[in-house]
């Protein structure tokens, strides 16, 4: 029930994020959902794409430094009230997140976001147990 | 094994009672017999006769490398040109050469301290020294080849220069000892490699590597590479050429100064002030026993430490450690010496490796400011922020309780600091002088 992110450092400087995605489409690595965060220094890019090993050949090809990390990607309801309910779950049984992000595609009628948690196997058991839709990887890649 | 037992292992005190006498007379012939000694002895008001103890000599000179330049070819012989019977220069990158000469005495004292070099290091008498110093007037193949000779080694005289050549000599002949400058060991390995030999097949036991910095990982990989124990030697042509200090092979944990020769000091850079055992600073020579060329507390511009703590192969002598950087790359940052070597020695415990990095140095509102950026590696890149922030956080603490120094730590993009032929720039000074 893990999904592979990969991610990668990025220098807060101009060109550095197009240099990324040109990378990847001339590879013709599709990106699948991805989230930037920043501070005054640098930036980390994460990514979720539909083949994580050619993104990573390319990527460290290119002289990037690129890391990988698994998350977890959760099926919410597409209506007010979708997040908070999952939320809610987790903070009522202490479960921090770390960061999340939203998927650009639908799974079917309902949204995806991408979860990042210091304990994922406790996670997704807790979500699971409280009926939340867990995606697999294989799933997630291809949506 | 010890090649001169008597004067290797001299006690504390009869070593000390030798430099004195030797500086004694060093003192009294200089002045006599080099005008510009002379000159300076008397601007700052020291006779010969004023040399008492051994810390006196911290009264004398100190004499720079541009005395050297200014003195040029032969101002600053201490002996008749008739009883010079060789001359060395260094390659003189900058400016003119420098030119050092050698009295009969002085080859044969060389040749005794370098003998002492290969021995310390674990050659021995029946080894076959494949001696890839360049000869000629560079001091580091002919510094070696007398050396050998002299241990009862025997001399392949082959130079710097047509690897190919010295690879098929080293597979033929069988030398035990490599001698070479590290960086064209590795040079060697690989064009052996594209020959289709494996170094490691070779017969070598040793190599004495030495006439350029070189770092513990660089000898990790020679280690590796080459098949050999790789031992650090330390000279300088001004000094005597190779042959003033060198890594024992029991301990290989700094270099012993041969001192009954040449007494070492370290100072600040900045303020010419001597500093004590453990302290990192300037290299300083006095040689004692020199007669064509001697030099009175010569500045090397090489920054070591010296340790004073016994070594387990019985010498008594003085160990410095491995040169780490030149004292040109010193930088005073709101009033406090800081050494590149320094910073990188933190960096070093904190990462595991030695990453690339470089100190930017400006100033705002009249405050110096140091920055020091560092790439980044795969090992300690995390998908958190925080992870990143705490590791510039970290190294920021690690280097203010080192040095002092506030800074800022800023990770950056690997391949992104500049490097000059493989030499990386590791200082960005932005401050008006």
């Amino acid at each position: 029930m893990r999904v592979e992110q990969i991610s990668v450092f990025l220098e807060n400087k101009a060109g550095r994020l197009a240099e990324v995605t040109r990378v990847l489409s001339e590879a013709g690595v599709n990106i699948r959902a991805l989230s930037l965060a920043d501070t005054s220094d640098f930036g980390i890019l994460r990514l979720i794409v539909n083949d994580n090993q050619k993104a990573k050949a390319i990527l460290k090809e290119h002289g990037f430094t690129v890391g990988k990390t698994d998350v977890v990607a959760v099926e919410v309801a597409d209506r007010p009230g979708g997040l908070a309910l999952i939320l809610g779950i987790l903070s009522k049984e202490n479960i921090n997140v770390e960061y999340m992000y939203a998927f650009v595609q639908h799974s079917g009628k309902d949204a995806v976001m991408i979860f990042r948690f210091d304990d994922i196997d406790a996670a997704v058991k807790l979500l699971q147990d409280n009926n939340v839709k867990v995606l697999e990887g294989k799933t997630v890649y291809t949506l | 094994m010890i090649y001169d037992e008597e004067f290797e292992t001299l006690p504390r005190e009869a070593l000390e009672a030798i430099q004195l006498k030797r500086l004694q007379d060093l003192a009294e012939r200089v002045y006599a017999t080099v005008p510009f000694y002379k000159k300076a002895f008397d601007e700052k008001g020291v006779k010969p006769g004023d040399i008492k103890h051994l810390e006196d000599l911290h009264k004398l000179p100190f004499t720079m490398k541009q005395d050297l330049r200014d003195n040029y070819p032969f101002g600053m012989f201490a002996s008749p040109m008739e009883t010079v019977v060789r001359i060395h220069a260094s390659s003189g990158t900058t400016g003119k050469p420098t030119v050092v000469g050698y009295t009969r005495r002085d080859i044969n004292t060389w040749a005794e301290l370098m003998a002492r070099t290969l021995a310390a290091a674990g050659a021995h008498k029946g080894d076959i020294v494949h001696n890839a110093y360049g000869y000629g007037l560079f001091t580091g193949g002919l510094g070696f080849h007398y050396g050998a000779e002299r241990l009862g080694a025997s001399v392949i005289p082959v130079s710097g220069g047509n690897t190919k050549r010295q690879i098929l000599l080293m597979r033929d002949f069988g030398p035990t000892v490599l001698t070479a400058t590290p960086s064209y060991s590795l040079h060697l390995c690989d064009v052996a490699a594209d020959e289709g030999l494996d170094f490691r097949s070779l017969n070598f036991r040793i190599g004495v590597f030495g006439a350029e910095p070189w770092t513990e990982n660089m000898r990790k990989e020679i280690e590796n590479k080459l098949g050999l124990e790789a031992m650090d030697i330390y000279g300088l042509s001004e000094i005597i050429g190779p042959g003033v200090s060198v890594e024992c092979i029991e301990a290989k944990n700094g270099l012993h100064i041969f001192e009954d020769h040449f007494i070492p000091e370290i100072i600040d850079p900045a303020t010419g002030e001597p500093l004590g055992y453990g302290k990192i600073g300037e290299l300083v020579f006095t040689t004692l026993t020199k007669q064509a060329f001697p030099l009175i507390r010569y500045r090397t511009r090489d920054l070591s430490v010296l340790y004073r703590e016994p070594c387990r192969c019985g010498r008594t002598l003085v160990r410095m450690g491995r040169i780490t950087g030149r004292s040109d790359d010193m930088l005073i940052i709101r009033g406090v010496n800081v050494f590149p070597s320094q910073i990188e020695s933190v960096l070093m415990a904190s990462e595991g490796v030695a990453p690339h990095y470089v100190l930017v140095v400006d100033r705002k509102d009249r405050m110096d400011t140091l920055e020091v950026q560092v790439e980044i590696s795969e090992e300690v890149f995390s998908d958190a922020v925080k992870d990143l922030q705490q590791r510039e956080k970290r190294i920021e603490k690690d280097i203010k309780d080192l040095l002092g120094v506030s800074c800022k730590v800023r990770l950056v993009e690997p391949k992104t600091i500049q490097r000059s032929q493989g030499k990386a720039q590791r200082v960005i000074d932005k401050r008006q002088p």
